[in-house]
Order: structure tokens, then C-alpha cells, then sequence
């Protein structure tokens, strides 16, 4: 058996949601790691958005921040920022969305605003940046966050960015273009959303890991699937590209 | 062609006044320290800091007490994590407290167009089910004049709109400008255009002042025409820590550095009376930081060829 880390695992499940996908906005950390390896794997037809204006990126290093240089150099396109959030992402460009943050709730709303009272914070977070225009508008959402009882919780104390909102088709109703998050890959599981309820349904557990452990770590009654499988661990070939082409360094293992 | 070059020091005393909002823009890229370092040593007071991601430049201004008030849409170091001295200002109120108002990316890039079209407001498919418009009133809805039609991809009746945003001044640095302010940048172009087009003064920070030949060889590069800029500064390496394209690197040692320097507060006002009160100009500080900085930041070389824009008589 080959070892791996709980990040590799993220890395590689996340990359592999993406199977057939062509345009996806990325995120800086996991979700560059991911959407690079799927371009390598499951999706070989792969663009790569960044939301400071790069479309079709060819990072040649594992890119520091979302505006890297190296994310310009040899990219299919440059565009404005008007541009990238008003022709790209509100004009229904973008397939695939990654989001994260630092509170999720059963519907996948995201918090990346505050702890606390947003007028008497304990923690200031940074923001929505791109995330709520992204929630909305991108076709799907898939969020890659570490699974923390602090982070799944039963209530957000401020929601940044709409999921599922208060579930049954709430986002329909409000006219929200995107379908909403589809899936949440964490470090010991990945959860999808029932099509009806809009709610959190525990999918897939990664190897070692156990229901009673996963369901200590969500703040509220969690639903499991009837058909719960086991998370198939990362191949030779995935390893191998992540760490010997993707991220040497080893920046996000 | 008017000659608008003048130092960073007589453009930041003749056009930035206690009070201004202003926008030092520049996504990640191009991000102008050294207008904000002469802002700190020249001592402005409350001003209104307009940017989509404060970045390390307005953690510093924060912390040096230049700024009443943020207008924001991202609070992070981008790719490290917080800015510890917003954080202390908007926690504790140290060394003052600090107002918020805060967007999403598309909210902030709405306002600057708003701005720069003379539009009352920018509508954009944002917001709806997010808390934001809780606690910024400027986030409003408004109904489709042409809607009830209720058919996707346009929705059915409320829309997001955001009001016009015109800073007093826009600090945009850029590649390449002419010293009228012909000015050229490439790699991320972020907002600047925009910012630009709603200030009232824009004041433009370039790495190399060219003859206006250069800049009319090659017209589609131009994103900002003199036409709306007061002055151009000729200032190599002002946009350090962070990064020109095809000039230098982030500095992203520096970036890690600052989120352990911007945690203690005694730590970060030593850092800027070294740095920025401690130099006299961003000369100064280029030679202090050494040569040994500039080469580990140097890029390598990947040139665009040449496009045939054609002759016609």
C-alpha cells in the first residue's frame, strides 16, 4: 500500500470530480493542486480560471497566490477583472467552481467573514474576495475544506456565500443562475447534497476513516447515503504527478 | 504633450489631502508601497482607503494611522493569511478604529465602472442570500424595469445594485507610461482602467519613462491615455513586495515575513520606522534592501512577438 497524506487525498478526490470538465475557477492551496493534476488525468480539455483575470493558465510553479506571475505567462488569455467576473463567470462561462471557508452548514452556505458579530468581531476574517459572485453564478460549486467540528456547523454566523440557502429548492425560487455546491471534499470524507432537500448527504468515507468519527465532527444530525462506499486512495500515477511535477516543494501536502 | 513627471514626494503633497478616498489598485500585481510609504512619511490623516484587496500595502498604512476608513471586498495577505494590523485595528481599535464597508469582488469592480461610466448604480447577479446588504446598506435591489418575465438566464425581478465609486485620487503603477501619461501596463489589469477612469486625479507610478513614439508603436497596451492622469512618477521597484510582470517577482519571503512582523504591533511600528520614516524616498530603500534582493526577484525572459499594426497613408 502506498502512504499518503490526508491533503493528497483531498488533492486526488477533489481532481477526480472534475472528470469531462472544461472550465473550471480555482482557488490558490488544494484546489490548484487539484484542478492542475485533473488537466494531467480526468480532464485532459481543462481551463483554468483565476478570478484577477487569467483564463486558460499553464503554471509553470506552484502558483503563491491567486495572482501569481506565472499564472500570465503562457496563458490562453488576460483579461480585466470586469471582464473575468462579467463575460466569464456572470455570463455562464464557468463549469466548476471551487469555494472553501472557514464555517459550512448543512446546506453548504459558506462563511468567510466573521466569527462572532460582524459590528463586535472575535475573528475578522478576510471576506468574500470573489466567492459570493461565485456561489451564484458559477454552474456548479464543489468546496474542498478540512473537516473540523469548528467549521460544520449547525449555524453560520454570517453567511458570505449562498449554497443551498435553507434547502428544497431555495435557490430556484431566488433565481440564483448556478446550481449550487454539488459536492464538499474534505481530508476524511466527501459529502454530496440530496437533489430534493438541498442538504448535506455523507457520500464516501476515505480509507482509515470511520462514520462515528465523521459524524463527531458535524454539528448537526447527519445524513448518510444508503449506498455509503469507501473513497478509492490516490494511484502510483497521482502521487507521482503531484509530487514530482505539481508540487515539488511540497507547499499543500 | 504636457510634462506631467514630477517626484513621488511633490505628487503626493500636491494631490493627496487629509481626508481623500483613495484607490492604490493593482490586483496582487503592480500594487504601488511607494506612493503608500510617502503617504505615511508625509503624515496624511483619515483617509478612506478604497481597494478590492488591501493586500500588505494598507496593512501598513492602517498600522502607521494614515486611514479611517476601508472600502473593501478581500481582507488577506494573499496566499498567507491575515492582515494582523487591520485585524488590530477592527478587533481592538488599535491604533484606532478602523469602518468597514465591505463587498464581493464584483461588487468593488461594479462600483469603479459606476464610477467611471458617470452611472448612478451597477447592477450585478450577486448578493441574493448572502448577508452582505445586512451590513452594507449600499447593497440594494432593485426591480427589473423590463422584467416579469421570469425566464432564466435573467431571473424574474430583483437585481443587486451598487452605487458609483470616484475616489479623490487613483495611484495606478504600471509598466510604461510617456510623461504626459500614456500609460501601458500588461500581465494583470485588475481595475485599474477603471479606478483610473472614475478618479477625480490619478497619479501614475511607472518602472520606465518612454518616448510617446513607444507607446503609439503599440496602442492596444495602452489602458489608461494621459488625458485622465496629473502626474507621472518614475519610480523603479515602487511596487516591492509585490510584483511587476516581466520586471520582477513578488517578494514572497517579504509576505511571510510581514504576517509574523504584523503581529506584534511594537514589531510593526519598528518595521515602518526603519523602512518607510527611516528612508528618505523609495531610492533610499531599493539601495537598503540590496542587490542581493533584485536578483533573487529577477524574472527570466519570455518576449510576445511582434504584431504588424500596418502602415496607411
Amino acid at each position: 500500500m502506498i502512504d499518503y497524506t490526508p491533503s493528497e487525498m483531498m488533492i486526488v478526490t477533489a481532481a477526480r470530480a472534475l472528470v469531462g470538465v472544461r472550465t473550471v475557477f480555482v482557488g490558490v492551496g488544494l484546489p490548484n493542486s487539484a484542478c492542475n493534476l485533473a488537466r494531467r488525468t480526468v480532464a485532459p480539455e481543462l481551463e483554468l480560471i483565476y478570478e484577477s483575470g487569467v483564463y486558460g493558465a499553464r503554471p509553470a510553479r506552484m502558483p503563491l497566490s491567486i495572482g501569481d506571475p506565472t499564472l500570465i505567462s503562457g496563458a490562453l488569455s488576460i483579461c480585466s477583472m470586469a471582464d473575468l467576473f462579467g463575460l466569464y463567470l456572470q455570463g455562464g462561462r464557468v463549469e466548476v467552481a471551487f469555494l472553501g471557508g472557514a464555517q459550512i452548514d448543512r446546506f453548504g452556505n459558506l462563511n468567510t467573514t466573521i466569527i462572532g458579530d460582524w459590528e463586535h468581531p472575535k475573528v475578522r476574517l478576510p471576506g468574500s474576495g470573489g466567492a459570493c459572485d461565485i456561489a451564484i453564478n458559477a454552474q456548479r460549486v464543489f468546496v474542498i475544506m478540512r473537516l473540523r467540528r469548528r467549521a460544520f456547523v449547525e449555524r453560520l454566523d454570517f453567511i458570505t456565500s449562498p449554497g443551498h440557502l435553507g434547502g428544497n429548492g431555495e435557490r430556484v425560487t431566488l433565481g440564483l443562475p448556478g446550481s449550487g455546491p454539488q459536492v464538499v471534499t474534505t481530508d476524511r470524507c466527501v459529502f454530496h447534497f440530496d437533489e430534493e432537500t438541498g442538504e448535506m448527504v455523507l457520500s464516501s468515507l476515505h480509507p482509515g476513516a470511520e462514520l462515528a468519527g465523521v459524524r463527531g465532527e458535524v454539528g448537526w444530525a447527519l445524513k448518510v447515503a444508503p449506498d455509503l462506499r469507501e473513497t478509492e486512495p490516490p494511484t502510483e500515477e497521482e502521487l507521482c504527478l503531484l509530487r514530482e511535477r505539481l508540487d515539488p516543494e511540497g507547499l499543500y501536502r | 504633450m504636457a510634462d506631467k513627471l514630477m517626484s513621488m514626494s511633490d505628487a503626493i503633497a500636491t494631490y493627496i489631502h487629509d481626508e481623500d478616498a483613495v484607490a492604490i489598485e493593482g490586483f496582487t500585481a503592480c500594487i504601488c508601497f511607494a506612493a503608500a510609504h510617502e503617504i505615511i512619511r508625509q503624515g496624511r490623516r483619515d483617509l478612506t482607503l478604497c481597494r478590492m484587496t488591501p493586500d500588505l500595502v494598507y496593512d501598513q498604512m492602517v498600522a502607521a494611522g494614515c486611514v479611517r476608513k476601508l472600502i473593501f471586498s478581500y481582507l488577506g495577505n494573499p496566499g498567507v493569511g491575515s492582515l494582523h494590523a487591520i485585524r488590530r485595528a477592527v478587533e481592538k481599535g488599535i491604533p484606532a478604529p478602523l469602518e468597514l464597508e465591505e463587498y464581493s469582488h464584483f461588487g468593488m469592480v461594479g462600483r469603479y465602472l459606476a464610477g467611471a461610466y458617470r452611472l448612478p448604480f451597477f447592477p450585478l447577479r450577486s448578493y441574493i442570500g448572502s448577508d452582505l446588504p445586512k451590513v452594507n446598506p449600499h447593497i440594494r435591489f432593485v426591480e427589473n424595469p423590463y422584467g416579469g418575465y421570469g425566464k432564466p438566464p435573467y431571473g424574474d425581478g430583483s437585481i443587486a445594485v451598487v452605487p458609483p465609486l470616484n475616489p479623490d485620487v487613483a495611484i495606478i503603477h504600471a509598466q510604461r507610461a510617456d510623461r504626459d501619461g500614456n500609460t501601458q501596463l500588461w500581465g494583470l489589469l485588475g481595475v485599474q482602467k477603471e479606478a483610473a477612469f472614475a478618479a477625480r486625479r490619478v497619479i501614475v507610478v511607472v518602472e520606465e519613462v518612454v518616448e510617446e513614439t513607444v507607446i503609439r508603436s503599440d496602442p492596444n497596451r495602452t489602458a489608461i491615455p494621459g488625458l485622465v492622469v496629473s502626474a507621472v512618477v518614475h519610480e523603479p521597484y515602487g511596487a516591492h513586495p509585490s510584483y511587476v510582470q516581466g520586471c520582477y517577482d513578488r517578494d514572497n519571503e517579504f509576505y511571510l515575513r510581514w504576517d509574523k512582523i504584523s503581529r506584534d504591533e511594537a514589531a510593526t511600528r519598528a518595521w515602518l520606522d526603519e523602512w518607510v520614516h527611516g528612508v528618505q524616498d523609495r531610492a533610499e530603500y531599493v539601495a537598503q534592501m540590496g542587490q542581493g534582493t533584485w536578483e533573487r526577484l529577477q524574472p527570466g525572459q519570455a518576449r510576445a512577438g511582434p504584431v504588424n499594426y500596418g502602415v496607411y497613408r
